[in-house]
């Protein structure tokens, strides 16, 4: 990736490569500049309108796009089908919520507690699960899920199937219920931010690359030296320390939190449509797709002709992906276009 | 000791139709490793498809599976076409994904003309005592004929051409295409039997407990859980994982609250895939 470490290789045909390179290296910044630049529109956009309803729709799209970009570094680049990504959401959310509203934490501290939470759960689930492919794999992710919900519904300390709620008191703290809502907005920006520059580093980095050539052939992968049983099981940690801290924000902002939304199977089924709708495997994909289907989710939600059969047409749409598309909108232009290539990273 | 025995005798009543209904996943995964995520919606349009047959036509609830069952092969063999062929060698992402579209079809069509409301079929056939328990009539009879549609399927693998088929492409598909055997036909007709299988089960299902539109999904869960522990590929494994599933369902509640049910199942179902994900019954190997 770097000219330095290029150049004595290349040093026979010095003017080409160099240029190449150059161009590859401002590329690769594009590649980043691109989505970066779209978080940064999402987050200024509510801000100039000033409306709360604008910042709120622009909330749920902003926290797909968190969610799903997580989703991407196991689903996209390892290739290994989490159906049960929410449960780390869930976890996450749980474990912040319960520090906040039975022990009395801030939310600055909960937060990183419950991606903490995420993360170890996954570390431990990893060297387990990961064993399994293809669909045993995916299988497992539901059974977790579901167990866990289970579980939770059965736990007292977590307020069994009732759950907790924050007490209103509690965001006096923030500045009133108001200031509350808007700064959980731009903190959940920022951590927007922070999973696209995770997942960009992480897929022009070497522990990417062996990522990527799980995804193509494990065996093959392991021969050349990837030590696949660690980057899988560090991919999987990464992909859940993110939902953890985006769970107890969102029930934060939320002041309550069920097992039943808390473990929605459905939610993780919806952030692999994201991630594939955009393009799986790539930056910009996940962010795209989000924005395409959660857009597209609002018009059919509040649309008289499709209102009642919402789930139908969202159903035969991502059908028609799965068949016809499935690299995704940016796989496609990638084929399409190679110029693009480039700058759709 | 006699509660216990009722929680058992209740449990493997229903262990066999959640035996049938997990058949139907196993049988599909088994033929063309697909994980089909249709499953719970047509377990649920089965349970539907009784109650409107009784409901409206007045027809009885056993008859009224015979056209269940039809509706369940042609709607299986349809799904295939539209939902399968196309992607059945892609990555495993793409089938489930492809599946699980359907599903939403099904659910949100069905939602928005029955609405999520509970519905049930109001058929009963008085209740029989044994020793101490006693059991209602329909339990009986929906685990006799689910017994009796397993042994079918038994025979129509072994004993028929395109049962010998559907077992040849499910060992080796190219195998048997070499071998003459139209592949994509048979692969629709497996898929359509998986179905059909769920369709039984749901409609067997509907004459025992009160349902909605999304019911099937309580059902679908149960059925990885099944078809895991028989192992998946295995139907004649499926009915046995269904008995286990049936008998920890009727012993799990007289110890422990009953909500704790399926923490337990959920946690064996993550442990056998780990430990042995061939299932208890030793399947053929993945």
């Amino acid at each position: 990736m770097n000219s330095p470490q290029n150049s004595p290789v290349v040093g026979a045909a010095p003017k080409v490569s160099w240029r190449e390179a150059l161009s590859q290296n401002a590329g690769a910044y594009v590649g980043l500049i691109l989505p970066l630049l779209i978080i940064a529109l999402l987050t200024i956009w509510p801000t100039v309108t000033g409306k709360d309803i604008t910042r709120e729709s622009i909330f749920t799209i902003m926290l797909s796009i968190a969610l799903a970009s997580s989703l991407n570094i196991l689903l996209g680049y390892t290739g290994y089908v989490s159906f049960g990504h929410v449960v780390f959401f869930g976890l996450g959310g749980y474990v912040g919520f319960y520090l906040m509203a039975v022990q009395g934490w801030s939310l600055w501290l909960a937060m990183p507690m419950g991606g903490l939470a995420s993360g170890l759960l996954a570390f431990l689930l990893g060297k387990a699960i990961l064993r399994l492919r293809g669909g045993y794999f995916a299988l497992a992710t539901i059974g977790v899920n579901e167990a866990m919900r289970a579980f939770i519904n059965n736990f007292e300390p977590f307020g069994g199937p009732v759950g907790m709620t924050l007490n209103f008191q509690v965001y006096r703290d923030y500045g009133g219920a108001a200031q509350a809502l808007r700064m959980t907005f731009y903190i959940l920006a920022a951590l927007t931010f922070a999973v696209i520059l995770v997942s960009y580093l992480v897929r022009t980095s070497k522990f990417g690359l062996g990522l990527l050539a799980i995804r193509e052939d494990e065996d093959a992968a392991e021969v050349m030296g990837v030590v696949a049983p660690s980057a899988k099981t560090w991919a999987y940690v990464l992909s859940a320390i993110f939902p953890g801290i985006l769970g107890v924000l969102f029930f934060f902002k939320n002041g309550s939190i069920e097992p039943v939304p808390a473990f929605r199977l459905n939610f993780s089924i919806e952030m692999i449509v994201m991630v594939m709708l955009g393009g799986q495997g790539t930056v910009l994909g996940p962010i795209l797709g989000s924005i395409g289907y959660q857009s597209l989710r609002g018009y059919l939600l509040t649309s008289p002709l499709f209102k009642n059969i919402q789930l139908a047409v969202a159903g035969a749409l991502l059908l028609v992906i799965v068949l016809f598309v499935p690299a995704g909108v940016v796989g496609w232009l990638r084929k399409r276009f190679p110029v693009l290539r480039r700058v759709l990273q | 000791m006699d509660f216990l025995f009722t929680s058992i005798l209740d449990g493997l009543m229903l262990g066999f139709v959640y035996g049938l209904a997990a058949m139907g996943l196993t049988l599909i995964w088994g033929v063309m490793n697909v994980i089909n995520l249709s499953h719970g919606p047509i377990i649920s349009l089965g349970m539907f498809g009784v109650y409107l047959l009784f409901t409206f036509l007045g027809l009885n609830p056993y008859l009224a599976l015979i056209f269940v069952a039809i509706f369940g092969l042609l709607l299986g063999i349809v799904i295939y076409f539209v939902a399968v062929n196309r992607v059945i060698d892609a990555p495993h992402l793409s089938t489930l994904l492809a599946t699980f579209a359907v599903a939403m079809i099904i659910t949100g069509l069905g939602t928005a003309v029955f609405t999520a409301s509970p519905r049930n079929v109001d058929y009963s056939l008085g209740s029989v005592t044994l020793g101490s328990a006693t059991i209602p009539v329909t339990r009986i009879v929906a685990a006799v004929l689910s017994i009796l549609i397993t042994a079918g399927l038994y025979l129509y693998l072994q004993r028929t051409r395109s049962g010998r088929y559907i077992r040849a492409v499910a060992n080796n598909r190219s195998a048997a295409e070499l071998m003459g055997v139209p592949s994509v036909r048979i692969l629709a007709l497996s898929f359509g039997i998986g179905t059909m299988l769920a369709a039984l089960a749901g409609g067997l299902i509907s004459t025992l407990f009160p349902f909605t539109i999304l019911a099937g999904g309580t059902y679908e869960l149960k059925s990885f859980v099944i078809g895991v522990l028989g192992g998946l590929g295995n139907p004649i494994g499926a009915l046995f994982g269904g008995l286990i599933l049936g008998v920890l369902e009727g012993i799990i509640p007289t110890f422990m609250p009953a909500t704790w049910v399926p923490v337990l199942e959920f946690v064996l179902f993550v442990l056998i895939l780990l430990v042995r994900p061939q299932g208890l019954f030793g399947a053929k190997k993945s």
